[in-house]
């Protein structure tokens, strides 16, 4: 309990630290709720130097590690002299502490304002050097040169690709007002880039995580807006009569495809990202809506009652190839496929439960990753391993995460703020 | 009834305080053969139009002043509310005087335009609950039209289960934002 506690409050810490302009409200702390199973045993010595700096970097990966669910810091303490460089790690000294394997380091700061920031991991069960690099970086890079090496780490120990460096996005409501917030994927740097007086829905990263589309009521109905995140600049690129609303990137961050209401109905519409050239999908006998780009872009899943109750399917974007997906249960929404287009995450409703599952497209197996009672709106982070989701308890919203096996929950927590509607974003280009 | 009677109270401010031109007319009574008396309703009309449709539901007519229907605590006409059942769109027998009520007023007051704006409960998907509270505005809309409403006098969106009128999470809560929402413009 204690390290939960330790490690809440060295994001709440590190997240006061990392921006003083930004909305303390709005802020998230992470913790980690359903056991991982088998976790990599690993031991994060402090960085030699890093004590001298405001922010320091082992901590930052260290957190990063952990809150994959895959890693466990082994306890470093105590081991004199302390090792910063690979050469300098006693493997039998960290074997007996059941470490897998070690990550030592050094920064030194080289004038200027610049600081050499270097990391080596060792493995403790064969020894030898797996990874290490050198950066030369200024202070305000520190956060994304820790989430660098974590990526780094997680990379040589799984053989995935990991989504430390990466941001999320996330509508806030308190009071009346509410925030369209990005963050970094630990919560960290919070930054409000839409404020209003009325509900906003539906954040989407375009793929190359320039801009956010999303939906707000503001106009009391909805309309679909696209907001470039570096100069602010928006543009309502659904604004017809009727509602408008569910934007979705193609992969290639061209095309957005739409729910609109304009010719009666919700029904599937593209256009291009600039709100022109809106051409129907398909004309359906029944309701369709939350659409979904597979990753070759030449398909999308969807939602539609067409069958007489909510359930998901598959269409070429030219309207052709309706295929029916799900076929338990009666209430089947919300997909979003994965990165490698096997399969997809949903919301099922089983009973009075509405609780996130995975299906495999080839297989045609489900399985329940969450237990209700009121999931909504998953997000698969870019390397399919996590999947983020929103969920009311006691009447007020807040984000969850579950790894794609259903081993691993998170509780990310706003501290007196409803939150709702993750996004998680690209991986960096 | 309270509910109604504020309603209409805040309707006749909002009148008195607009400062937009609105999608109507202020139009003197028309004689239709038919004119209304409405009790306590007081304020000026700039906003809404009047005349038209008797201010009854049994289609009785008064004689007296004018006003405005709309606005008239003892019209179904200012009754707005539609409510729906779990995961339904299908309208109830009993909203079919007050929505017929409303499509014979719009059928009767071609520059008379309403927005209906339909709601859901808190539960499932956002975005499907756009979908379906479209879906419970539509289905009034409808029927409006069969009565004689043209297309174009009624705009319908959805607010999903964005926007609650009752913030609570239990049965009661749920019922009341399963709800269409019938506004006319200038109001």
């Amino acid at each position: 309990m204690t390290r939960l506690l330790r490690r809440s409050f060295l994001f709440a810490l590190a997240a006061a630290l990392a921006s003083p302009f930004a909305p303390a409200r709005a802020q998230l702390t992470i913790e980690i709720v359903g056991g991982a199973g088998t976790a990599i045993p690993i031991a994060i010595v402090p960085f030699d130097g890093e004590g001298g700096f405001p922010l320091g970097i082992s901590g930052i990966v260290a957190a990063d590690l952990e809150r994959s669910g895959l890693f466990r810091a082994v306890d470093t303490s105590g081991v004199v002299p302390r090792p910063s460089r690979a050469e300098d790690v006693r493997v039998d000294v960290w074997r007996a502490r059941s470490a897998d394997a070690v990550v030592v380091g050094s920064m030194l700061p080289l004038g200027e304002g610049r600081v050499d920031v270097r990391y080596a991991l060792v493995d403790a069960v064969r020894g030898g050097m797996l990874a290490s690099t050198r950066y030369v970086v200024t202070a305000a890079q520190f956060r994304a040169t820790a989430h660098k090496i974590a990526d780094e780490i997680y990379a040589k120990l799984t053989g995935d690709v990991g989504v430390f460096s990466t941001r999320i996005a996330y509508i806030a409501k308190q009071g009346p007002r509410y925030q369209l917030v990005v963050a970094d994927a630990d919560g960290a740097d919070p930054q409000t880039i839409v404020s209003t007086d009325e509900p906003m829905l539906s954040p989407r990263w375009s793929p190359d995580g320039t801009r956010l589309a999303y939906v707000s009521l503001e106009q009391r109905k909805p309309i679909v807006y696209v907001q470039n995140l570096a100069t602010g600049a928006r543009t309502a690129v659904a604004a017809f009569r009727g509602s408008n609303s569910s934007p979705a990137w193609s992969p290639d961050g061209r095309t957005l495809a739409v729910t609109l209401t304009r010719d009666g109905g919700s029904q599937l519409f593209l256009m291009n990202a600039d709100g022109t050239g809106v051409r129907r999908i398909m004309t359906s006998p029944g309701t369709d809506t939350e659409a979904c780009f597979l990753p070759d872009g030449r398909s999308l899943l969807f939602t539609s009652d067409r069958g007489g109750s909510p359930q998901i399917y598959r269409a070429g974007i030219d309207g052709g190839g309706v295929e029916r997906i799900t076929f338990e249960g009666s209430y089947n929404v919300s997909p979003r496929v994965l990165p490698d287009g096997k399969g997809m995450v949903y919301v099922r409703r089983d009973g009075n439960r509405y609780q996130l599952a995975i299906l495999d497209f080839a297989t045609r197996q489900t399985q329940v990753l969450t237990a209700g009672p009121l999931d909504e709106s998953p997000s698969v982070a870019p390397n399919g391993k996590l999947i983020l989701y929103a969920n009311e308890t006691q009447g007020r919203g807040i984000l969850n995460a579950v790894s794609a096996d259903g081993r691993m929950k998170q509780r990310i927590v706003a501290p007196a703020t409803d939150v709702r509607e993750p996004a998680w974003g690209p991986l960096p280009r | 009834m309270n509910r109604i009677i504020v309603a209409a109270a805040f309707a006749a401010l909002l009148a008195g305080c607009q400062s937009q031109p609105t999608t109507q007319p202020a139009a003197p009574v028309e004689d239709r053969g038919a004119s209304q008396t409405t009790p306590g309703a007081g304020a000026s009309t700039s906003g809404a139009g009047t005349g038209g449709v008797a201010g009854t539901a049994q289609g009785a007519t008064r004689p007296g002043t004018s006003g405005n229907p709309l606005r008239d605590p003892a019209s179904v006409l200012s009754k707005r509310a539609v409510f729906f059942d779990f995961d339904s769109f299908v309208v109830r027998d009993e909203f079919r005087p007050l929505i017929e009520a409303h499509g014979r007023y719009l059928a009767g007051n071609r520059n008379a335009r309403m927005t209906i704006q339909g709601n859901t409960d808190e539960r499932g998907s956002r975005e499907y609950n756009i979908a379906l509270g479209q879906k419970r505005a539509d289905a009034v809309k409808r029927m409006m039209t069969l009565l004689g409403a043209q297309e174009a006098q009624i705009e319908t969106v959805s607010f999903g289960k964005e926007k609650p009128k009752n913030a609570g999470h239990d049965e009661a809560a749920w019922a009341e934002n399963r709800r269409d929402d019938l506004v006319y413009a200038g109001e």
